[in-house]
C-alpha cells in the first residue's frame, strides 16, 4: 500500500503527528505520493520538534530512496539519493579516503535532511555549513517534475532549498563536495574547563580543525558553564576500526532519571571522568562525530514525556555575557538534561533560512515540563536582543514573531518558496506554527 | 573465476538489498525488472558498492516476450552463472474478490512466469559449471489461509516446482534454494494490518547470502519463521478452519 496510517514524532517526542505515511522505494512512487495532496517531507526524523511533521495530513519518508549515484574519487565529490543516511555515506567514503565536508551530530540524518536544515558540524569555522558543499541537487515539485538546481543555474531556488526545511519541494538527490580523510581514526584531546570563560577561550584558540565542548548546564555560581573541551584532528595511525554492536533502549525510562539531583550527579561524574591533566585518545571517526548513534532510540531515556532541545547562536561580541545569563537561567530552572553542547561557528551559511552566524552556539536538552516554555521564551528574547538566532531543526518552542526577527531573509525565502511551490503542497506543522510560508 | 548474479525483479526492496550484498563481493550483476529508470539508478549504486560490471534489462512477468532478452543476456555471460528470483505480486483477497480475473494474474506472476524462466535458466546453468539458483517463495505457501490463499496456492506450487528443479539438477552442480521470507519491511507490507516480527530487507539479504553460501535447500528468513510455520503446519484442519488467521 502507498499510505500507512501511523503516528510520527520529532526526535524530542513531544510533537506528534497522526498522519498517512508513505515511504516510496522509487521516484515514480514518490511522484505518485506527491500527486495526492499536500505533504511534509521527512528523512531520518532526527529534527527535535515539528520540522518534518504534518499532523492530520500526509508525510513522505525518503529513507528508501538511498542509492549512491556517482563518486569522483579524484575530485572528491559524491552524488546520492536524498534518503541515504549521512553515516552510511561516511561508511562508503572513508575507505576511499574521503568524508562529507560537514557532519551533523547524528549519522541517522539523511542527505536530504542535512541540506534542508543546512546543518553544521564540529568544523564550521573551516568548512562552513553543509549546504555550502552542494554542487547541485534535484528537486521534485508537486506535479512530479524534477529540476536541477545549482549555484550557476537557479541560484535563488537553491538558496531557498538549502536550509528551507523541506518547504520548497522534495529533494530527490544531491551532489556534494567532500573533505579528504587521511585516517579513519581521530586523535581527540579532552580537557576539563572550570567555567564558561575558559571554555570559550578554549574553543576560540583550538588549534585543530574539529572542536566541540560538552557543557554542564546544571553548574552554578563560579562554575557556571564549566565543561569538557574536545579538540580533534585526524590520527596519524590508520587502523580500520572494528565494527561494534549497537545497543537499543528498549523502553521509556522513568521520569525520575531527569530529576535535578540525578542530572547534577551524572554531570559531575561526567566532568570528573576526564583526568585533571586532560587526556588524548584515538577514536573511530564515527564515534567522534556521532557519539550517541551506538545507542539506538536514546531519546527514550528521557521518558515518555519527551524533551526539547533549544539551540541558539549568539554573535561574537555579546556572546560571553548572553550565554552566561542563559546558562544561569537554565541551571536555576532545574530543567537541564545532561546533553548540552557549546561550539564556535564561523560565518558560513548556505541558504536564506540557514542557522549559522559567526559566534558561539549553545544547545541544551530540557525536560518537557510546563516551565520549559517560559524559560525558552526568556532565553529567546535575550538571544533576539543580542542579534542571535534559534536553530529551526531543533525548535519546538519559538513563536513566529521571534523567528521573523531572527531571520532577516525570511521574506526572500517566502517569495522563493512561493515560486517553487505556488499551491503550498509542501507544508509542515513547523511552517504553520512559525508562519514560514505566509505571503511575503 | 568471474561470477554473475542475474537478479529477476530487481526493483523490489529485497532484491535491491540482495544486489547490494552481492555487489560487495565483487561479482557481475544483471538487473532485470520493469522500471528502467529505477534499474539504472540501482545499477549505479551496485557499481559503486563493488560490483565489477552491472547490466540492466527490461523484463515484465506480464509480457512473456520480454523473457527472451533476459535469457539471451544470461547465456552471453562468462564464468559461473547464478540466479536470484525476487518476482511476485500479492494483491489482497478483497481485491481478488472484486475482480476474480486477478486469480489468473497471481498464478501467472507467482508461479507460471517464474517457472518458465527458471526452467530455462537451470538448463543453461547445468550445461555450464553449475551455480546457485535461488527463488523467493513465501511462508504463505506453507498453509492456505482464508485471507491469502490465492497467493498462497501460487507460492505452494512454486515450492513444489523448486523442489523438483532441485533434485533434477543436483547432479549437474546446480544448487536450487527455496527462500521463504516471513514479514519483511518493504513496500509490499507497508500499511498491511497484522504484521509482526518484521525484518529489514538488509538483514534478510544477508541471511539469504549466507544461506546460499552454505547451500541450504529451504531457507526461512528470519530463521524463527521455520519454528512458527512448523507449529502452524501441525494444527489439524478441523481446528485450523476455526482460527481467525
Amino acid at each position: 500500500m502507498l499510505w500507512k496510517q501511523a503516528e510520527a514524532t520529532g526526535w524530542g517526542r513531544v510533537h506528534r503527528a497522526t498522519a498517512a505515511l508513505a515511504r516510496p522505494e522509487r521516484l515514480s512512487t514518490l511522484a505518485a505520493a506527491l500527486a495526492e495532496g499536500p505533504v511534509s517531507m521527512a528523512g531520518g526524523l532526527r529534527a527535535y520538534g515539528d520540522a518534518a511533521l504534518n499532523d492530520g495530513g500526509r508525510i513522505v519518508l525518503t529513507t528508501r530512496l538511498d542509492r549512491l549515484l556517482d563518486f569522483d574519487g579524484a575530485g572528491g565529490e559524491v552524488e546520492a539519493e536524498a534518503g541515504v543516511a549521512i553515516g552510511d555515506l561516511l561508511d562508503f567514503l572513508l575507505p576511499h579516503g574521503w568524508m562529507p565536508a560537514v557532519s551533523p551530530g547524528t549519522g541517522f540524518a539523511t542527505l536530504g535532511g542535512c541540506i534542508a536544515a543546512d546543518v553544521h558540524g564540529k568544523n564550521h569555522g573551516l568548512a562552513g555549513s553543509f549546504g555550502q558543499h552542494v554542487r547541485h541537487l534535484h528537486l521534485m515539485d508537486a506535479a512530479g517534475k524534477v529540476r536541477k538546481l545549482s549555484p550557476a543555474r537557479e541560484k535563488t531556488a537553491l538558496r531557498a532549498t538549502i536550509g528551507g526545511m523541506g518547504l520548497t519541494g522534495a529533494i530527490v538527490s544531491a551532489r556534494i563536495g567532500l573533505l579528504p580523510a587521511p585516517s579513519q581514526m581521530m586523535e581527540v584531546d579532552e580537557r576539563r574547563m572550570p567555567d564558561l570563560d575558559a571554555l570559550m577561550d578554549g574553543l576560540a584558540s583550538a588549534p585543530t580543525p574539529f572542536s566541540v565542548a560538552w557543557i554542564d548546564a546544571t553548574a552554578k555560581g563560579l562554575a557556571t558553564g564549566r565543561g569538557v573541551l574536545e579538540e580533534a584532528d585526524f590520527a596519524q595511525i590508520s587502523d580500520t576500526p572494528s565494527a561494534r554492536r549497537a545497543l537499543r533502549v528498549p523502553l521509556d525510562a522513568p521520569g525520575a532519571l531527569l530529576a535535578p539531583p540525578v542530572v547534577r550527579a551524572f554531570n559531575s561524574a561526567y566532568f570528573h571522568r576526564i583526568p585533571e591533566a586532560g587526556r588524548t585518545r584515538n577514536r573511530p571517526i564515527r564515534d567522534f562525530f556521532y557519539p550517541l548513534d551506538r545507542l539506538h532510540d536514546w531519546n527514550r531515556l528521557y521518558g515518555k514525556r519527551g524533551f526539547h532541545q533549544v539551540q541558539y547562536v549568539v554573535p561574537e561580541g555579546d556572546a560571553r555575557e548572553v550565554l552566561h545569563t542563559c546558562l544561569t537561567e537554565i541551571a536555576a530552572s532545574g530543567l537541564a538534561a545532561p546533553l548540552a553542547v557549546l561550539k564556535r561557528l564561523g560565518e558560513g551559511r548556505g541558504g536564506m533560512l540557514s542557522f549559522p552566524m559567526a559566534g558561539y552556539t549553545l544547545a541544551v536538552d530540557l525536560a518537557a515540563r510546563p516551565a520549559a516554555h517560559p524559560l525558552a521564551a526568556r532565553l529567546t528574547a535575550r538571544v533576539v536582543e543580542a542579534g542571535g538566532r534559534v536553530y529551526l531543526a531543533k525548535d519546538a518552542l519559538t513563536d513566529a514573531a521571534s523567528i521573523a526577527a531572527m531571520y532577516p531573509d525570511l521574506d526572500a525565502f517566502r517569495a522563493a518558496a512561493e515560486k517553487l511551490d505556488p499551491e503550498g503542497r509542501f507544508i509542515t506543522d513547523m511552517a504553520r506554527r512559525l508562519k514560514l510560508r505566509e505571503a511575503a | 573465476m568471474s561470477a554473475t548474479w542475474l537478479i529477476l525483479g530487481a526493483s523490489s526492496a529485497m532484491a535491491r538489498a540482495f544486489a547490494r550484498r552481492a555487489a560487495a563481493e565483487g561479482v557481475e550483476l544483471i538487473l532485470a525488472g520493469r522500471d528502467g529508470d529505477d534499474l539504472s539508478r540501482a545499477a549505479q549504486d551496485c557499481k559503486l558498492r563493488g560490483a565489477t560490471a552491472v547490466a540492466t534489462v527490461a523484463f515484465d512477468l506480464g509480457r512473456p516476450t520480454s523473457f527472451a532478452k533476459v535469457l539471451d543476456l544470461a547465456r552471453a555471460t562468462r564464468g559461473q552463472l547464478n540466479v536470484a528470483c525476487f518476482v511476485g505480486s500479492m494483491p489482497e483477497q478483497v481485491e481478488i474478490d472484486a475482480a476474480p480475473a486477478l486469480i489468473d494474474r497471481v498464478l501467472a506472476e507467482n508461479l507460471a512466469g517464474p517457472l518458465h524462466l527458471l526452467q530455462a535458466l537451470a538448463e543453461e546453468m547445468a550445461g555450464r559449471e553449475g551455480g546457485t539458483l535461488l527463488c523467493l517463495g513465501s511462508v504463505a505457501g506453507d498453509r492456505g489461509r482464508r485471507g491469502n490463499y490465492v497467493y498462497g496456492a501460487a507460492k505452494a506450487g512454486l515450492h513444489a516446482a523448486l523442489s523438483g528443479l532441485r533434485s533434477r539438477y543436483a547432479g549437474d552442480g546446480v544448487h536450487v534454494m527455496t527462500v521463504k521470507p516471513g514479514f519483511v519491511d518493504t513496500a509490499m507490507t507497508w500499511g498491511v494490518d497484522g504484521m509482526f516480527l518484521v525484518a529489514s530487507p538488509a538483514a534478510v539479504a544477508e541471511a539469504i547470502w549466507k544461506g546460499a553460501e552454505r547451500q541450504r535447500n529451504v531457507l526461512y528468513v528470519p530463521w524463527f519463521w521455520a519454528v512458527i510455520m512448523g507449529i502452524i503446519r501441525l494444527i489439524p484442519e478441523r481446528i485450523f478452519k476455526r482460527l481467525p488467521i
